[in-house]
């Protein structure tokens, strides 16, 4: 049997995705964000909690989307860098007395050196290996948010109460509405970043690690270090999310951040179309509601309904969000021409 | 000197699990050249099959059987239905669909058999094996059937056409599709033998961890650990594996102070980084090298 059975030829761990493609046009945005700035101050507070969470969710896949659709990485670990941006926050409000804003950044740069020191090791794998790492990890999170040797900051197994900010300034308005406007400024801070970030230098060259390793790295591209780096800026963002998770939902506890949130970042990240980062918001908004209706129709139930709707979205719809989108610009396009 | 043995002797016992597990994993992997995140959830839903069997007043040895063929069945049908259209899909895509089987399997279970913990029979009872506190009669049973189990895969490749069929698929398609080897066959071939090893696995790790839909969460990952550590490529490997990895785990939470219950499945988080970092082909398998 030969040595070389591995042709360079195989399929690559993600499909290409033209830089254009990844963001959408000046006027949908302003639409969308004209929509998600009006939209909460019609509802009653509930629904602007889970639409608080439905932003932070979409900065997590937004991440993994950074490091997936721009650089070709795969991580199944997610959560537990969520996990690790949470605990930041939570231990820094609760045992240091810190400014809930004033975490956030804190949690942003201690997981953008968690992740940057475990893309490390990470940079020796890919496609499928790498799948694993990162599963072990955020199977292994949750026992190690429960050491004994952490307790202290922790608080093991029952985990940290958060207290909600106000509004300053005495602004007239309640918790939940701030937090989420707050939980907003942030996510279009960090979008506009991130797409910056893909048109600049760096994500040229993530892209070019994506499509092909070999003829990056002879074009002169470090890919040692722009692979870091990409687990780098996803861990760093997902760490805020997990942060402003940590303020919204008010508790943090290692069974909060187990696998399953893991998959289910991943989830939304493949529905709502890998590379495309508008799609990260339709993504989050399937991991959040879709369970909430199928739990609805029969407890125990959303496994199964998430499955087969992602066996929907693979077999035919296989870029997610992105390909309705493409599909509905276009029919809209010949209805005007018409 | 006599607690290191003892030890190493449960370490082994509990090696036996992840053995069997590692086998299934490396069945696919042989296959396809992917890792099957549903294969825990596979081997948890032929082990309800098999209860449920037994509920129903099948005798033990038929309901092993039958549970077998239907899990060879099952496999074949879930590679031919969801897999095969995915086969030139990019890793991710697949990475996807184990996923979305993997939430499918145990929300179905769960619907079906309900969250509670299930006693499992064992035909090779419980009472300590020659006299020795260490090792039960079920645990000698199991270590005797992953080996046996090894030992009939090995005559399997090595010496029947369908055997080397396999092999040849595996390792160059085209050239075997040159050959006239119908190689999808040989996919779903693997996923159906994967799947029954699973099955095996499952029925043997029951009586120890019992019945449960996420019976196999953890056990999986050591399976995935063995497996590294064995090398994916090697069926042989993943057995060593195995039991390394039980051995590992024992003597880790015997020696290393402050490594309980509570930092086993860190331990093989940082066995899988450690093998993947160091040797990235295991001990037992084939170097990949990428023609550019």
């Amino acid at each position: 049997m030969s040595a070389v059975d591995k042709v360079a030829s195989e399929a690559p761990p993600v499909e290409a995705v033209p830089k254009r493609s990844m963001t959408l046009g000046t006027g949908a945005s302003l639409l969308m964000l004209a929509l998600l700035i009006i939209g909460p101050m019609f509802v009653k507070n509930f629904i602007v909690f889970q639409l608080t969470m439905l932003l932070i969710y979409a900065l997590a896949v937004l991440a993994l989307n950074i490091l997936t659709g721009g650089s070709g990485q795969f991580s199944l670990g997610q959560s537990a860098f969520y996990a690790v941006g949470a605990y930041t926050s939570a231990i820094l409000m609760e045992h240091f007395g810190v400014n809930y804003a004033l975490t956030l950044p804190v949690a942003g740069l201690i997981c953008f050196g968690f992740g940057f020191l475990f893309g490390q090791p990470a940079l020796r794998l890919s496609g499928i290996y790498l799948a694993l790492a990162t599963f072990a990890l955020a199977v292994a999170m949750p026992q190690l948010l429960k050491l004994g040797v952490f307790e202290h900051w922790t608080g093991g197994v029952q985990g940290l109460v958060v207290t909600k900010p106000d509004a300053p300034f005495g602004l007239p308005i309640s918790q939940d509405r701030w937090l989420y406007y707050f939980t907003l400024t942030i996510a279009i801070g960090i979008y506009i970043a991130s797409v910056n970030l893909l048109k600049s230098r760096s994500g040229r060259a993530f892209m070019a690690i994506r499509d092909n390793e070999i003829a990056a790295s002879a074009m002169g591209v470090d890919v040692a270090l722009y692979k870091t780096l990409a687990f780098g800026v996803s861990a760093g963002i997902t760490g805020v999310a997990g942060g402003l998770g940590a303020i919204a939902v008010q508790f943090v506890a290692p069974d909060g951040y187990t696998i399953t949130l893991a998959i289910s970042l991943f989830l939304g990240m493949v529905v709502g179309g890998v590379g495309w980062l508008p799609g990260s918001i339709v993504g989050s908004a399937f991991i959040i509601f879709v369970p909430n209706i199928a739990e609805g129709i029969s407890k125990g139930l959303s496994g199964a309904v998430f499955g087969v709707l992602l066996f929907l979205v693979i077999f035919l719809v296989p870029h997610g969000a992105r390909q309705v989108a493409i599909v509905a610009q276009q029919m809209l396009g010949k209805l005007t021409k018409g | 000197m006599e607690l290191f043995i003892n030890q190493v002797l449960a370490g082994i016992a509990t090696g036996a699990i992840y053995a069997c597990m590692a086998l299934a994993v490396v069945m696919i992997y042989q296959a396809i050249d992917h890792l099957n995140f549903a294969q825990g959830e596979m081997a948890m839903f032929s082990t309800f099959i098999a209860w449920q069997l037994m509920q129903w007043g099948v005798p033990y040895w038929w309901a092993f059987l039958i549970t077998l063929v239907f899990s060879f069945a099952g496999g074949i049908v879930i590679e031919r239905m969801l897999f095969k259209p995915l086969a030139k899909a990019p890793v991710l895509t697949n990475v996807a669909g184990f996923i979305a089987l993997f939430a499918i399997v145990n929300s179905v279970a769960g619907l079906t058999w309900d969250f509670t913990i299930k006693p499992f029979p064992t035909p090779f009872g419980s009472s300590p094996f020659l006299g020795s506190q260490l090792i039960s009669t079920h645990q000698a049973g199991m270590i005797g059937v992953t080996v046996g189990l090894l030992i009939l895969l090995y005559l399997f490749f090595q010496f029947t056409r369908i055997g080397l069929a396999m092999r040849a698929a595996a390792a160059l398609p085209e050239s075997a599709r040159l050959v006239g080897i119908n190689t999808s066959w040989m996919i779903a071939l693997g996923w159906g033998m994967a799947s029954a090893i699973g099955a095996i696995a499952g029925i043997l790790i029951a009586p120890v961890v019992f019945l449960e839909p996420n019976m196999m969460g953890g056990v999986l990952i050591y399976g995935f650990a063995a497996a590294v550590l064995g090398g994916l490529t090697s069926p042989l490997g993943a057995v060593v594996g195995g039991f390394l990895v039980g051995v590992f785990e024992n003597l880790a939470g015997t020696y290393i102070p402050g490594v309980g219950n509570e930092l086993k499945l860190p331990i093989a988080l940082a066995l899988i980084i450690t093998v993947l970092v160091l040797k990235p082909a295991g001990l037992f398998g084939r170097p990949i090298v990428k023609r550019v």
